[in-house]
């Protein structure tokens, strides 16, 4: 990946907030590029998990939303159990993602934030998840609504999916962690 | 033997097979499961992409309710244990996080609820020798591939499970049954996980590469412990012939439902009706009365 830095001043703290919300020194990194040769998902995207690291250090700015490897990462953890310096790149990605969701960063393939919404929403209301009513949500929301409908009736007969939502859950706790702000918290 | 269960949201859905399976086997081997009073989703991937503190409160949830049984907890599917102990772990390790965690649940919690996955259970509390004991069939020589993914050994300081790179304690349990276990070297890759049906493409390519090196390391079958594996390398195999030309029709069962047909337990009780590409010719090789 080529990284081009602009000499306008730029979104200047993204390192700093990346380390406030994970809480990991990302200047520590060598470019020794372990992470970038273990991840799973390299030979699908140009960015590799290196690049974002360096690109942090170079002080690109909010401009790494536009990577698309920030919404591929599959949190495999490969990086981080590889890491020389002990970088726990799943947890910077994780940042990087709530960040990416409070700065409006832009949409790309799949809707990972609506999958999670969606998925997070039946959590709050049921206190478990709810397949049919997450998939439902995301499926709107993602104008994908064939995909996979030839599995339903197969998942559906062979009881993998549940028609009704679970009611043995006791809220007591959901209630009040879905009560608070989600999204900015500081570790 | 009694520990405090918790089956996690897929045994109520796409890992029926796998809550059936793991409750058969327990039943057969004397350990009492006893399942959480109103257990709540541990957040899984949508929450620590989302926000840390709601990531860690919610296992904390459930390791408050499981404390308050006295018992040690035990998970089966990998995602939910890999968060219980990610909580644990950011509880004893952060003072602040622990703080804000209890700040939000109203309620304390300090970390010491012991965490285990099933599979842990049976190597090291029942034993070896006991299970050898226990076998009533055989895998007569299967040649099976485990698989362990991601989430069950790694991070390693934090599960603690086996060797983060080459982890042999699913294969142990393979020769145990009379199985062969293959040596392949995609044991700890990623079948993409969570992206099932958000980037369905990531699964397709990264299953299709997990399925190749087992079906070229000689396997006839794939064993898996996270529902997420198995939904991913089961149903996906369908995706990848179209997308990608590759038959495989690879039966991938978890390891539980090869522990209960080795211990005579009909494979209907162990859901494996529920498998999309059927693992009749194991059950065949096996021979346990329906």
């Amino acid at each position: 990946m080529s990284i081009v830095i602009s000499k306008e001043k730029q979104a200047g703290d993204l390192i700093n907030d990346v380390q406030k919300l994970s809480g990991i020194d990302i200047r520590s990194c060598l470019q020794c590029k372990k992470c970038s040769n273990g991840c799973p998902v390299t030979g699908l995207t140009n960015v590799h998990p290196s690049d974002i690291i360096r690109a942090m250090q170079l002080n690109v700015g909010d401009k790494i939303f536009n990577s698309d490897l920030i919404w591929m990462c599959a949190s495999c953890e490969t990086c981080y159990a590889r890491c020389p310096m002990k970088i726990n790149m799943a947890e910077v990605m994780d940042a990087l993602r709530v960040l990416s969701v409070q700065k409006n960063g832009p949409k790309q393939k799949g809707n990972v934030p609506l999958f999670n919404k969606s998925f997070l929403r039946t959590v709050k209301m049921f206190g478990r998840t709810y397949d049919i009513g997450m998939i439902a949500a995301y499926k709107l929301g993602s104008a994908s609504l064939l995909q996979d409908t030839d599995k339903f009736p197969m998942m559906l007969l062979k009881g993998k999916i549940a028609l009704i939502p679970s009611f043995q859950a006791d809220k007591k706790y959901t209630r009040r962690i879905f009560g608070r702000k989600l999204g900015n918290t500081q570790s | 033997m009694r520990y405090s269960y918790y089956p996690g949201c897929s045994a109520e859905s796409t890992a029926r097979d796998q809550y059936m399976s793991v409750n058969e086997v327990a039943i057969a081997l004397n350990i009492e499961l006893i399942e959480i009073k109103g257990w709540t989703c541990c957040g899984s991937t949508p929450a620590h992409h989302t926000d840390k503190i709601l990531s860690i409160a919610l296992p904390v949830a459930n390791l408050l309710m499981a404390q308050k049984t006295g018992l040690e907890m035990v998970v089966f599917c990998a995602a939910c244990y890999n968060r219980m102990k990610v909580a644990n772990h950011e509880i004893q390790t952060n003072p602040e996080i622990r703080k804000e965690i209890a700040a939000t649940l109203g309620e304390d919690y300090d970390g010491s609820v012991k965490v285990h996955h099933f599979i842990e259970v049976l190597i090291k509390e029942i034993g070896v020798k006991k299970l050898k004991e226990a076998f009533t069939h055989s895998l007569y020589g299967l040649k099976v591939a485990s698989y362990y993914g991601c989430l069950l050994v790694r991070p390693k300081d934090v599960t603690q499970f086996d060797d983060p790179e080459n982890p042999t304690i699913m294969d142990k349990l393979i020769k145990l049954m009379g199985g062969e276990m293959i040596d392949w070297p995609h044991k700890v890759e990623c079948c993409g996980g969570g992206f099932a049906l958000s980037r369905t493409d990531i699964v397709v390519e990264l299953s299709n590469s997990i399925l190749g090196m087992a079906e070229a390391s000689g396997a006839q079958c794939m064993a898996v412990a996270c529902p997420m594996c198995q939904i991913n390398l089961d149903m996906r195999q369908s995706d990848i012939h179209k997308i990608k030309g590759r038959d495989y029709n690879l039966p991938v069962v978890y390891i539980t439902q090869l522990l209960g047909l080795c211990l005579g337990i009909s494979p209907k009780k162990l859901g494996m009706d529920k498998c999309v590409v059927s693992p009749k010719p194991i059950i065949e090789l096996v021979k346990v009365a329906e």
